[in-house]
């Protein structure tokens, strides 16, 4: 039987409530969303606080998907389920719903949300990997306002953001450019485990030409990063499937695999080649309207 | 600490303590043991109750989170004494040999005939693609579910929420 150890439960009533809760409790407080990471963490007793503070009944503040003019705003408490079925995500960012789709299961899925996934920070985490692609950026709040970070920055090491003890991931924010499409590629073992290797693609078009593409790989290393290797070689050419192959080569090269029982190195590496390609191609076929 | 949600309709109130797991408080503190304790790593499903009407896996929420809200199990499926069609489907088709699984299944697939009455054979798969049937029943599960879906949309039930 996997039991937490003790901790007060606390519930927020807004964010500014959340903050001064944390403020007032320091590290040994954390926030708890859907709690599809955090429990499991804290029944395995790999994580122990003394607090927790809900925000589920933030859900309606901080549960949305809206398009701007420039970008497209996701709030932190946004459910997997939600961010599935969003038409504005499909509509401009297709990564989003190829993820979802094998993100754990349909049930875990109505809890789960997309700030809890960022804030896990597990490397094997795939929505770290979609807004790595997409060059996302995450609002992060404190008592003393807001600041916007990078994916880059945000994610600090495996289970390590920059979301301070007093501080709430609030928003995620995604650039909407134009002539562009994403994909991604996971492989698993069975349906809704951790990805062997997961690789997520975005191009954009000018021309014929591919003015910028970024890769963002997950469960490759300890950072679910981008690479931007990959970008320089296909900025300015012809989409092709030799120009793609020299994409997975170096993403295959690029990407630190651990051998584990999902995987030995080679296999994990020869993967990140292969679904590096796969999703460049489905994001191009995408643009021209003939991908799925 | 206090917690005060709706059962099944009904309101109750316990003393609980802040780590205690919802398929704990349901099983230990009200009794209602329908609703099974599998895995206990989200993964088999069989935990599987409504919460403000949606799905969730109990064992991976605390109690103390389902506060204010109504929760629903499998002791709930029944209304005035008929059985749900889900269930009578499981009756009907074979849907569970050992049954361990089954108020997982039936809870959610109670949850995917209410949003899509017509289901098919492939997105009965993918909405229980969260439980885990160990006897590997299920092909006669998928065709529990249908079973429900072909017969509510026959008869008509009154009384369900």
């Amino acid at each position: 039987m996997q039991v937490p150890a003790p901790f007060d439960y606390e519930r927020a009533t807004s964010v500014d409530h959340a903050i001064g809760l944390l403020e007032r409790l320091g590290d040994s407080a954390r926030i708890v969303a859907g709690g599809h990471s955090l429990l499991p963490m804290l029944k395995l007793r790999l994580a122990n606080f003394e607090y927790l503070i809900d925000i589920n009944d933030l859900h309606s503040e901080l549960g949305y998907i809206r398009a701007e003019r420039n970008e497209v705003r996701v709030g932190a408490m946004t459910r997997h389920r939600e961010l599935l079925e969003s038409d504005v995500l499909v509509e401009a960012f297709p990564i989003f719903r190829d993820a979802e789709r094998v993100i754990a299961d349909p049930v875990v899925r109505n809890r789960g949300t997309l700030g809890g996934s960022l804030c896990q920070a597990d490397p094997s985490e795939d929505l770290s990997a979609v807004c790595t692609t997409l060059d996302a950026s995450c609002v992060i709040q404190g008592s003393g306002g807001t600041r916007v970070v990078s994916m880059e920055d945000f994610y600090q090491g495996p289970y390590e953001t920059a979301v301070g003890a007093a501080e709430l991931l609030r928003e995620i924010r995604i650039p909407l450019r134009p002539g562009g499409s994403s994909a991604y590629e996971k492989v698993e073992r069975r349906a809704g485990d951790w990805a062997v290797v997961s690789s997520g693609a975005a191009v954009w078009l000018e021309d014929g030409l591919i003015g910028d593409a970024r890769v963002g790989l997950a469960a490759v290393g300890p950072n679910t990063a981008g690479i931007p290797a990959i970008s320089e070689a296909l900025r300015g050419k012809a989409p092709t499937d030799e120009l793609f192959a020299q994409a997975g080569a170096l993403a295959a090269e690029s990407c630190n695999p651990s051998a584990d029982m999902r995987g030995s190195i080679a296999y994990k590496r020869h993967l990140a080649n292969e679904l590096t390609q796969r999703a460049l191609r489905r994001s191009v076929a995408r643009i021209s309207g003939q991908g799925v | 600490m206090q917690v005060s949600l709706t059962v099944n309709g009904e309101e109750v109130s316990e003393e609980i303590e802040g780590r205690l797991l919802l398929v704990h408080f349901l099983r230990d503190q009200l009794g209602l043991t329908g609703t099974h304790w599998g895995c206990d790593t989200s993964n088999c499903g069989t935990c599987v109750v409504w919460m403000d009407g949606e799905p969730v896996k109990s064992c991976t929420v605390l109690a103390a989170m389902a506060g204010g809200r109504e929760v629903r199990t499998v002791e709930g499926l029944e209304q005035n004494g008929e059985l749900d069609p889900v269930q009578q489907g499981f009756m009907e088709c074979h849907g569970l040999q050992c049954g361990f699984c089954t108020p997982g299944m039936m809870m959610t697939a109670r949850a995917l005939l209410d949003r899509n009455p017509d289901p098919s054979e492939q997105e009965i798969r993918e909405a229980i693609s969260g439980q885990i049937c160990r006897c590997t029943g299920y092909a006669t599960i998928v065709r529990s579910i249908r079973w429900a879906a072909v017969h509510e949309s026959a008869v008509s039930i009154g009384g369900r929420p």
